[in-house]
Order: C-alpha cells, then structure tokens, then sequence
C-alpha cells in the first residue's frame, strides 16, 4: 500500500483491509514506537472534529512523527480564497503525508489527483470516511472473532450518514445479513442498495428496531438530526423510535455489541453504557490503532 | 427521400441521423461543431417515418472518433452515425453509450467539487440502459432526467 491515497473504502482491496486490520492489531500490543521520527504528516481539517483529527495527530505523535496543519479553514489561506489546488500543492511540499477532511463531496479524490504526496480522506461532506470503516471493522472483528456471515443492524439516519454507506460497502465482501432500521424519510439511498444486491446478499427495511433485536449481532446506532427531516412534526413523531434504551435489552444474543461512530447526543441512553453489550467508547479508542496501522502503511515503513 | 433532398447530399464526411429534433443544437455543443471549419448542414423539424420528426447534421470531410461520437448518446440516443465516401454509405450504425464520460456533464451534486472549484467532470456509467452516471469525485449518481451540459 506504499504511496497509495486511502479516499474511497473500496480504492483498498478486501485483502489490502485485512491486512491494515493485522497490523492494527499489533499497534493495539505496542502502540508506542518511535518509527516516524523525522516524518511530517499534515492534518488539513476545513471544518471542525474532534475524534477524527486528534486520534491522527495521537497515532501520529505515538509513533514519534510531527503534525502540521489547522484545524478550521479560518485559520488558514482559504479564508482569502485560496483553491484547494493550491493549498494541496503547496502543503505536499512539506510533509510526507496529507490526512484531510472538507466538506465539499469529491475534494478528496481531486486532492489525491493534485497532491504530490499521499492523501487519507478523513471526511469529504456525505461522501466516504474510509478510516472510520476501517476502524469499525477491526471493532466488529475484534468483538465477533470474524468478519464472516454476521447480522448487522444500522438504526436512525440511514440516508445521509455516510459513515453507514462506507461501512455497508465494506461489509458486502463478508456475506452479511443486513437490517435497515429508520424512518422512511431517512431510509438508505438506493446506489448503496445497489452494492448489497450486485453481491447477492440479505437485506431488510424496517421501521421498528424490536423486531430485529434477537437476530442480531450488531447494532450500529446513528443520530437522528432534525434538521434532516422537511416536516418538523414528522420528526417529534419518529425521534423517539431510535433511541436504544437499557430495557431494550433483554432478548438479545450473547455477543451481541452496539457500536455507534460518535458523536452520540440522546440516541443511547446512558444507562446502557454500563452494560456489556455497550462497546462505543472501545471502537473510539481503536481509531489510534487503525490510523496507525495506515499511516504506516502508506509511508512504507511497515 | 424526401428528407434527404431537404439537406443535400455530401461526398465525403458523417451523416448523424435522427436525432431528435429538440436536440439538434446539444448535439452540436457535444461535438463542438461551433467551432469547426468543414461545411456543416444541419435541419431539424424534419418529417421522420419512425418518429414523427427528427434532426440531421452533415458535415463534409469529417470523421469522427467512436469515443467523441458516442456521447451524443445522451441526448441522442436513437442516433443513426453514417458514414460517407465518394457519396457512397460505407458505414452505418447506432450511437452507443460509452463507458465514461468527461467533461461535458455537469454533477447533478450541488456540493461536488466540479461545482465548487474549476475540476473537471468524470463519470463512470454505472446503467447504459437508464442511464445513470456516477461521478468519478463525490460519487453521487446523476440520472438521466438530471443530465445538463457544461
């Protein structure tokens, strides 16, 4: 994967993900070592984040390499109406790296064009978030012990979340059962729909998450934004449908685990963190690994 | 053929035949014929057996490559290419849908990047059949009902 841009989950091979997933493992045994040093990469964020640009600039510093970059565009040359091009260009002359996040669809794919240098994307608007996919999959692997023939729910907004899209075309390779839980506004655009069908696989549509919770061997819970629906009152009607609650879970399987890509605001109750099925803030932590993992990867060095 | 006598015949060059007439001029910004020097005749409104009416373009010694005349598909897509030398038909066939198309789309996606900075558009097509595009940057699809030119 040597100087290989990361900007869409499916630019890496089935085979190519599993072995980011292996090392990220070994990162999970030994996540401190001084490999980077004399290596800059750049963290270009264009809007805010947290997990995601500081669990690059953590995996980054762990491994002894420096970190450039901002974290807001108005604080650097966009904000006097600089291109992308140019800001690209101009970054890849001084680092080895370019991890970005901007919220324009398709900036990724045209900075890994321009740029002299690798590109991670680390967020273009609802397009891709290859990293979080990557990350959730060492998580369902790390809690299932395989990748293989599981059922996997996705509850709440299914429309726009495009952490939901990348993972979805992620898991198409591992014969996954799917089950779609969402109001019907929100319900999952049908070019995803097109990957799961072209791999002959299962999937259902519901509106109502009770009636999958005993199949199931993860729930990944998303927010419902009410910005997202067009009738206010279609969505006081619906919110509280996809809010997982501690009494929800009784008849469950005994692996089962509930993941959630953060941040969460009231769709998990939070007396559900204390149960073992709870296992988000552990999927968090294993963003360092993962990122770690590809950082070095891409760079060569492992 | 009646038609036929409408836009004279030509001795050497391409025949594109109907062409619907409402697309005459797409066809012609496709080509970028505006900005060619060969004789080109061109009619629209014409009387068609098949289709009620249709458009035609010629023009003289001129032929062109598979690729620049398969996007006409899009808006085309019934088009007859024809291909003439010494006033005889050495060639004639439909217009296919490529595979990719660049440049003359624009996304229908209003925060793509080929909306917002000067990019150039790419696209994948994912339906021949329907026609569905799927931009090479922000991966969206644009149908074929959504299809507008740069």
């Amino acid at each position: 994967m040597k100087g290989k841009s990361l900007i869409s989950i499916n630019d890496y091979s089935k085979e190519e993900q599993i072995s980011i997933l292996e090392l990220a493992a070994h990162f999970e045994q030994n996540p401190i070592q001084k490999i980077l040093d004399g290596y800059v990469v750049a963290t270009l964020f264009f809007e805010p984040s947290t997990r995601t640009r500081l669990s690059f600039e953590s995996a980054v510093n762990r491994l002894g390499g420096k970190v450039i970059g901002f974290s807001d565009s108005s604080s650097s040359s966009v904000k006097k109406g600089e291109s992308l091009k140019d800001t690209i260009l101009t970054v890849s002359n001084y680092s080895d790296l370019i991890v970005m996040r901007n919220p324009v669809e398709g900036s990724a794919r045209y900075a890994s064009e321009v740029s002299k240098v690798p590109v991670i994307n680390a967020g273009d608007g609802s397009n891709q978030h290859p990293t979080q996919t990557l990350l959730d999959l060492y998580t369902i692997r790390q809690t299932q012990k395989t990748l293989d023939n599981l059922h996997v729910a996705f509850v709440g907004d299914l429309k726009y979340g495009r952490t939901v899209h990348s993972l979805v075309q992620a898991l198409c390779n591992y014969n996954t059962t799917f089950y779609f839980i969402s109001p019907n506004e929100l319900k999952l655009p049908s070019y995803i729909k097109m990957n799961i069908k072209n791999s002959n696989l299962k999937y259902y549509q519901l509106t109502d998450m009770a009636e999958v919770m005993s199949n199931i061997d993860i729930l990944y819970m998303t927010r419902v934004q009410r910005e997202r629906f067009s009738d206010p009152l279609e969505y006081e009607r619906v919110k509280d449908a996809y809010i997982l609650k501690r009494d929800m879970l009784t008849d469950i399987k005994e692996n089962m685990k509930i993941l959630h890509p953060l941040p969460r605001v009231n769709e998990i109750s939070e007396d559900v963190d204390d149960t073992p099925q709870a296992y988000y803030f552990q999927q968090a932590l294993n963003g360092v690994f993962v990122r770690q993992a590809l950082i070095t990867s891409i760079l060569g060095i492992k | 053929m009646v038609t036929e006598l409408k836009v004279s015949a030509i001795e050497n060059g391409t025949v594109i035949d109907h062409i619907p007439s409402k697309n005459v001029f797409q066809v012609i910004k496709i080509l970028d014929l505006e900005n060619f020097d060969n004789q080109i005749l061109f009619g629209t409104n014409l009387e068609s057996k098949k289709y009620g009416t249709k458009g035609i373009i010629k023009v003289r010694n001129k032929y062109f490559a598979d690729d620049d005349i398969n996007r006409i598909s899009l808006v085309a897509p019934k088009a007859t290419l024809i291909v003439i030398k010494d006033f005889q038909v050495v060639e004639k066939r439909r217009v296919e849908v490529p595979d990719t198309i660049d440049g003359i789309v624009r996304c229908f996606n209003p925060n793509c990047i080929t909306n917002v900075e000067n990019v150039a558009t790419k696209f994948k097509v994912v339906s021949k059949d329907e026609v569905i595009l799927q931009c090479h940057y922000c991966e969206k699809n644009t149908v074929k009902k959504n299809i507008s030119f740069k």
